[in-house]
């Protein structure tokens, strides 16, 4: 049976906890749709090529970049990104709160995905030591080099998850 | 990035007509969606064959594992069959980009990930001559910057070199790609999928897979290798790409070598066996007094460009690394 092409789409997903139903181009994004249609600004365009790390997102409770996939391959699929990890009443994720109990940014612009990374990496189980974190970790650039304190953080929350 | 049209195939047999009809394939992205945006490739549809479960999965089949080809290169680095059978292919895909781009990636798109060469990652128009993006423009790499290029297989029409970390471990542990076309299925030898310049006489035929053919998977026989490793060597300690690496996979009978298979990665547009040095490796002993001139001779066949002399030195002595890790000498 030939495959029925369009440049328009219709994509059902969930993003943090809320489903949607949506006509995107082909060629959007997640990264651009989380930003500009859905107005979540917290995964950030840095390299938007893969190379930086700062539009990391959960899909499906995996990390993967958000400039490097498109809506249209996130059917039926769940979306999580930083302003879905505190709870309704504001209280942090425990990574959160590991970041900010270790100092672990300076500028912040690369923290969303920093934190999105290391909320994988502590449940995929790389973060018993520090080598396994700063390895785990790598996939997230921080030009202020905040790294100390961030695989303190990573470590700190993930002996805490753990 | 340019628009494009967007259907999700149903089976294999679908994707195959979609690529007849010219649409590219779209299974992670991460390789694509930078094509697009560079200007690497603009098609008019994209097939995305992701959902394609039957081309996913790790298992053993009789003497050979079997890889399907959307399986992701963290999902083949963490398969504990793929660690036991096939360590340097675990160790090549751990070692390749970020956790989260290899949580995209898949091992059917891997290996036919183009050059990192800057000359040729332009975006459009572009600046500089390149015989890959521009047939006839020239090799702006070969009169310009050239020290992460080749040492084998090059021409003065392109000096790139092909950087998948997977791939080398493949082509060292003789897997095998499993394809399909209009004509039904068929398998290419991974060390002999890649095609260089020097052979083709032509930069922009990179592989031997048909503009309408799709990797369904690999097989790789196991079994016999005591030991496997991988070897990159690169800038940053993780999440770069390689400036040379080697793979390499050994049989012991007690300390002498009873079959050697090594293969180099990033020195040329294909992973690199060195089939002269496995012969002799044949009976020597699993020491770096035995290997290293072994390797050191076969390096002396590279062709090194003005900028990247050190290249064969450092690919020899990855080598030379990858062989005594495998023989567990280290």
């Amino acid at each position: 049976m030939t495959l029925s092409f369009a440049r328009q789409v219709e994509v059902e997903l969930r993003v943090n906890g809320e489903d949607m139903r949506v006509v995107v181009s082909a060629r959007t994004t997640l990264l651009d749709w989380l930003r500009e249609e859905v107005g979540l600004t917290g995964a950030k365009k840095g390299c938007n090529e893969g190379a930086c790390g700062t539009c990391t997102v959960l899909v499906d409770g995996r990390r993967m970049n958000g400039c490097l996939t498109l809506v249209v391959q996130c059917q039926g699929l769940e979306i999580t990104t930083v302003e879905g990890l505190a709870d309704e009443d504001g209280t942090l994720h425990p990574v959160q709160q590991a970041f900010h109990d270790h100092d672990g940014y300076q500028c912040g612009y690369c923290t969303p995905g920093q934190v999105l990374s290391a909320v994988a990496c502590i449940a995929e189980g790389h973060a018993g030591d520090e080598a396994t974190v700063r390895e785990w970790m790598s996939g997230n650039i921080c030009r202020c080099s905040a790294y100390p304190q961030i695989t303190a953080a990573v470590l700190a929350a993930g002996r805490q998850t753990s | 990035m340019r628009d494009f049209a967007y259907a999700r195939a149903d089976s294999r047999a679908s994707a195959v007509e979609a690529l007849a009809d010219r649409a590219a394939p779209i299974a992670g992205g991460t390789e694509l969606l930078n094509w697009l945006r560079l200007g690497i490739a603009a098609p008019e549809r994209i097939v995305d064959i992701g959902g394609l479960d039957e081309l996913h999965g790790i298992e053993r089949r009789g003497t050979e594992l079997y890889i399907g080809a959307l399986t992701t290169l963290n999902e083949i680095g963490e398969d504990p069959l793929v660690v036991d059978h096939a360590g340097a292919l675990a160790s090549a895909c751990l070692q390749a980009a970020s956790a989260q781009v290899r949580n995209r990636a898949t091992i059917g798109g891997n290996v036919l990930q183009r050059t990192r060469c800057a000359y040729f990652r332009a975006e459009e128009p572009m600046p500089w001559p390149c015989n890959k993006r521009s047939p006839g423009s020239g090799c702006a790499a070969l009169a310009g910057l050239h020290e992460r290029s080749a040492i084998f297989g090059w021409t003065e029409d392109c000096v790139a070199v092909q950087p998948s970390d997977p791939a080398v471990a493949l082509a060292a542990l003789d897997a095998q790609v499993e394809v399909v076309g209009p004509a039904g299925p068929r398998t290419i030898l991974m060390s002999e999928f890649h095609l260089t310049p020097h052979e083709t006489g032509d930069p922009t035929r990179e592989t031997q897979l048909g503009p309408d053919e799709l990797i369904t998977g690999y097989r790789i026989p196991v079994g016999h290798p005591d030991g496997q490793a991988y070897v990159k060597v690169r800038e940053r300690a993780s999440y770069e790409y390689a400036i040379v690496s080697a793979a390499a996979a050994v049989t012991l009978v007690g300390n002498q070598i009873a079959t050697a298979r090594v293969a180099l990665g990033s020195v040329a547009m294909r992973p690199w066996r060195l089939p002269g040095a496995e012969a002799e490796l044949v009976g020597a002993q699993m020491d770096r007094a035995a290997i290293q001139p072994i390797i050191e001779s076969a390096m002396s066949a590279a062709l090194p460009l003005p900028h990247n002399g050190f290249k064969v030195t450092m690919a020899g002595n990855a080598a030379v690394r990858a062989l005594l890790a495998a023989g567990g000498a280290r």
